[in-house]
């Protein structure tokens, strides 16, 4: 089957849409950018296209009428185990490259490859925990999820065995950039989907139809636009790669229809754009100069506060006095952080604070793009956070009066979805068709 | 994106350029060799100059501004703002300022690499920025040299009042002649004065015909970034002279070849090929980067077709032409309607009139981090503009030389989602 892939790289994460030729969406990708923006493209699309392939398989059983939350209970056990035989692939790869630098250390010590090994044993067996039905994970990123992990088993190893944990560190961030660049890694659909149907045993009739019709399908990629920051050094041609204010126009268009005002806020960026009924921007602003505002500011933060960035939105909801921070310095709210840390303020009211600054800051940016007209959608990973969106909506109402606010639980998609619409576009026209 | 190499051919140097470098090589020598000649200075500002004048008392011309601009083109503006910060600038004040302040701290070695002479009078036309008496009051703590302060009336309300014109001509005539004439050891000779500005008029004349040409499809020249070199003579120390009507002259002749044979603006890299975006641009440009910031529209084929940087000196193409008739009252007359002196209803006006006369796809404002004088009021013009002209406007930011206010990758997202938006509403979505 035939399908149009938009890829929206952004400075944190890659995200890629696919959608079919009648315009749904068939899959969602993400991963994390830092590593290298063209691997970042291949794992983020094949991501989606595995997310794809399991869209298919729902709709297969979905035709053969079974009933709707047996149906969910299948398809997630059957996700669960093929992301978890993913999850050992990857475990085979990195524990492949800790050895292989390990064994390139003079100075490492007899201990180092008996700690890696003990370490990397563990993670294996902590598999099937993982991925288990109910069991919660702070990221879907393999770095990540390996390595808190390995953060933790590393540092009880090197207790133990007295070898340097700062050795067993540097060697993690070493191989994780391989495991991520890694074809092998990543694995095939067809093997993971083999050992996840194994691993679960009895899948029945229909669902065993339904894995075999959708994995000997064959995905064409009718066209591909690219957009975000890197789009310059994205692998597509010219035409085919838009900018991210459009895309992020369009996209908000096409999730909620009646969208005029978008807010995007992004890692390094925050976007302020009006379009008109078509979706099509008529004006934008961006921040320059300065990334205060940014995702990254509470990037910062929750580094600062040692803290993971999914944590703070929750607790920041849970002041009852937020502390007025006046500095939108990145930086300075770093030390502005500290200070009011030290005079005793409590750490929910300081970061309620802190995300009121951020909103403040795209407050005017919003304002500098045209005000806010109805309705007003909010994207971008910062819009996943509680905080900021209680506190957006409270500026919104005080600057805007009742302005109807759009959060999709895709926001995050929103750039890749609308480069996705502009490649089906392009691909309908037969123009910039690329594979 | 459309790389460079793309959207423009070869290129080839103009006469008028090369007309324009032997003006520029032979004025720096005249100034270099003033302490030997006994040639006197006048250091003044672009807008609101008063060339004809100084030369009517053989006052050789100076000006910090396009001093700063060229140093920053030549690469020497970081280290210029830094030895000015040392002194105690702030990061806040305006950069012309700084960097002007950093090269008479290094020698005062001007853009042609010569030493400049100190100036024998500072001549401040006070026409609507608010940094030329500061930056003047500093000048005269190094120099010790006079200042003639020529305050010009801010048009307010958009025109000038014979009470406004009586003022500014009873200053010339009470107080700037009179110190020109101590200076200079000259007296004030009228006739010498009507006849430089007959000159003015006759190059005003073909500089007005060359940015209007930019009316025609394709455009032949560039308004903002290759208006930038022709108004280089007009608005520096040439304006009233021979070489400047024969400058203008030529490049007039040369405008009007490229428009024959339906050529688009010659750029760094070479002429423009296909004329894909008519742009209204309003604010200067950056120095630091000039053409780095050049490519990014020639590569994306957007075309400035009209810009207001380019009245800074002279608000020529509204009509007005000095009148040698009127020697005191035509100099006020054009102090007076400088851009930099107008309000902001009187821009929007501009801006919008050319939007519509020279059928632009849509205005984008450079704001300037270190110039409140531009910068001030420009997202009010900006709605303005768009609602009257029904063209979408475009917002970027950066600075006149301090390079660490030009990030070329925000600044190229930013233009590069400006066209395609341009290109998006053309096409009504299909794209």
């Amino acid at each position: 089957m035939n399908y149009a892939v938009g890829i929206d790289l952004g400075s944190t994460t890659t995200k890629a849409v696919v959608l079919g030729e009648d315009g749904q969406v068939l899959g969602r990708g993400i991963t994390n950018s830092r590593s290298n923006y063209e691997v970042a493209c291949q794992v983020s699309l094949g991501e989606a296209l595995i997310n794809t392939r399991f869209s298919l398989i729902r709709q297969g059983l979905e035709r053969k009428g079974l009933e709707p939350a047996e149906l969910v209970r299948r398809v997630e056990k059957l996700e669960r185990a093929f992301r978890a035989e993913q999850y050992r692939s990857q475990l085979v790869v990195l524990a492949r490259e800790l050895n292989r630098f390990a064994g390139r250390l003079i100075t490492g010590g007899p201990g180092l490859r008996p700690a890696v090994t003990t370490i990397i044993t563990r993670m294996r067996e902590e598999v099937p925990a993982l991925f288990a039905d109910g069991s919660r994970r702070k990221s879907d990123f393999f770095r990540d999820l390996a390595g808190s992990r390995y953060m933790q088993l590393a540092e009880t190893e090197a207790r133990r065995s007295k070898v340097s944990f700062d050795r067993l560190l540097g060697l993690f961030d070493k191989a994780i950039l391989d495991v991520e660049n890694s074809a092998e890694a990543a694995g095939r659909f067809e093997d993971h989907m083999r050992a996840a149907t194994e691993a679960i045993g009895e899948t029945g009739r229909a669902l065993a139809d339904a894995v075999t019709r959708v994995a000997g399908l064959e995905l064409r990629q009718l066209a591909s636009v690219g957009t975000g920051y890197g789009r310059a050094r994205l692998p597509f041609p010219d035409g085919s790669i838009k900018s991210e204010i459009l895309c992020h126009g369009l996209g908000a268009h096409a999730l909620f229809p009646a969208t005029r005002t978008v807010l995007d806020i992004g890692g390094q960026d925050t976007k302020a754009i009006q379009v008109d009924a078509r979706g099509i921007v008529t004006s934008f602003q961006m921040n320059d100069r300065c990334a205060a505002g940014c995702g990254r500011y509470l990037g910062y933060i929750a580094d600062e506060m040692n803290l993971g960035l999914h944590e703070l939105g929750p607790l920041a909801c849970e002041s009852s006095q937020p502390v007025r921070i006046n500095s939108t310095c990145t930086v300075f709210a770093g030390a502005e952080l500290r200070e009011r840390l030290a005079l005793g303020e409590r750490r929910e009211d300081i970061l309620a604070g802190l995300h009121r600054a951020i909103i403040l800051r795209a407050l005017s940016l919003i304002a500098r793009s045209g005000g806010v007209t109805d309705e007003f959608t909010f994207t971008g990973g910062v819009a996943k956070n509680p905080a900021a969106v209680a506190a957006l909506r409270k500026l919104l109402d005080e600057n805007y009066g009742g302005v109807t606010m759009n959060i999709s639980d895709d926001s995050i998609y929103t750039g890749a979805l609308g480069a996705a619409l502009f490649a089906l576009r392009n691909g309908r026209s037969g123009e910039a068709v690329v594979h | 994106m459309t790389q460079p190499s793309r959207a423009i051919s070869h290129a080839n140097k103009d006469e008028s350029q090369v007309r324009q470098k032997a003006m520029i090589a032979r004025h720096f020598d005249e100034l270099a060799a003033a302490p030997e000649t006994g040639a006197k200075t006048a250091y003044t500002f672009v807008p609101g100059n008063l060339t004809e004048l100084l030369l009517s008392f053989d006052l050789l011309p100076v000006l910090p501004e396009i001093n700063s601009l060229q140093s920053a083109m030549r690469g020497k503006t970081a280290e210029y703002i830094s030895i000015a910060e040392k002194l105690g600038h702030s990061e806040d004040v305006c950069t012309y300022v700084k960097s002007d302040i950093g090269m008479l701290k290094s020698g005062n070695i001007g853009p042609t690499g010569q030493r400049l002479p100190d100036p024998d009078v500072l001549l401040l036309s006070y026409t609507g920025c608010f940094t030329f008496m500061k930056w003047f009051e500093l000048l005269r703590e190094e120099y010790h040299a006079p200042v003639g302060m020529l305050h010009v009336p801010y048009q307010s309300d958009g025109r000038i009042t014979p009470a406004m014109l009586d003022y500014v001509v009873r200053q010339l005539r009470e107080a700037i002649i009179p110190l020109l004439e101590r200076v200079s050891g000259r007296a004030f000779d009228e006739d010498r004065l009507r006849q430089h500005l007959a000159r003015s008029a006759q190059a005003e004349e073909d500089l007005v015909w060359v940015l209007q040409s930019a009316k025609h499809r394709p455009s032949p020249i560039d308004a903002y970034f290759g208006a930038v070199y022709y108004v280089g003579p007009i608005f520096s120390a040439f304006r009233g002279t021979d070489e400047a009507v024969g400058y203008y002259r030529a490049l007039r002749a040369e405008i009007a070849e490229r428009m024959r044979q339906g050529k688009g603006p010659v750029t760094p890299d070479g002429d423009i090929d296909q004329e894909r975006y008519r742009i209204v641009v309003e604010g200067p440009p950056n120095w630091t980067n000039f053409r780095q910031f050049w490519q990014m529209f020639a590569a994306e084929g957007a075309v400035a077709v009209a810009s207001t940087y380019t009245k800074v000196g002279g608000v020529y193409d509204l009509g007005f032409r000095h009148d040698p008739e009127r020697p005191l009252e035509t100099l006020a007359e054009y102090c007076l309607g400088c851009y930099t002196n107008l309000g902001l209803p009187t821009r929007i006006d501009l801006l919008t009139r050319y939007v519509k006369e020279y059928a632009a796809d849509g205005f984008l404002i450079n704001s300037v981090k270190s110039c409140n004088s531009f910068s001030a009021g420009q997202l009010h013009i900006l709605r303005e503009v768009e609602a009257r002209s029904g063209r979408p406007g475009g917002f970027i930011e950066s600075d006149l030389v301090d390079p660490r206010y030009f990030s070329p990758a925000n600044i190229k997202n930013r233009l590069e989602s400006y066209f395609q938006m341009l290109e998006q509403k053309r096409l009504g979505g299909a794209a």
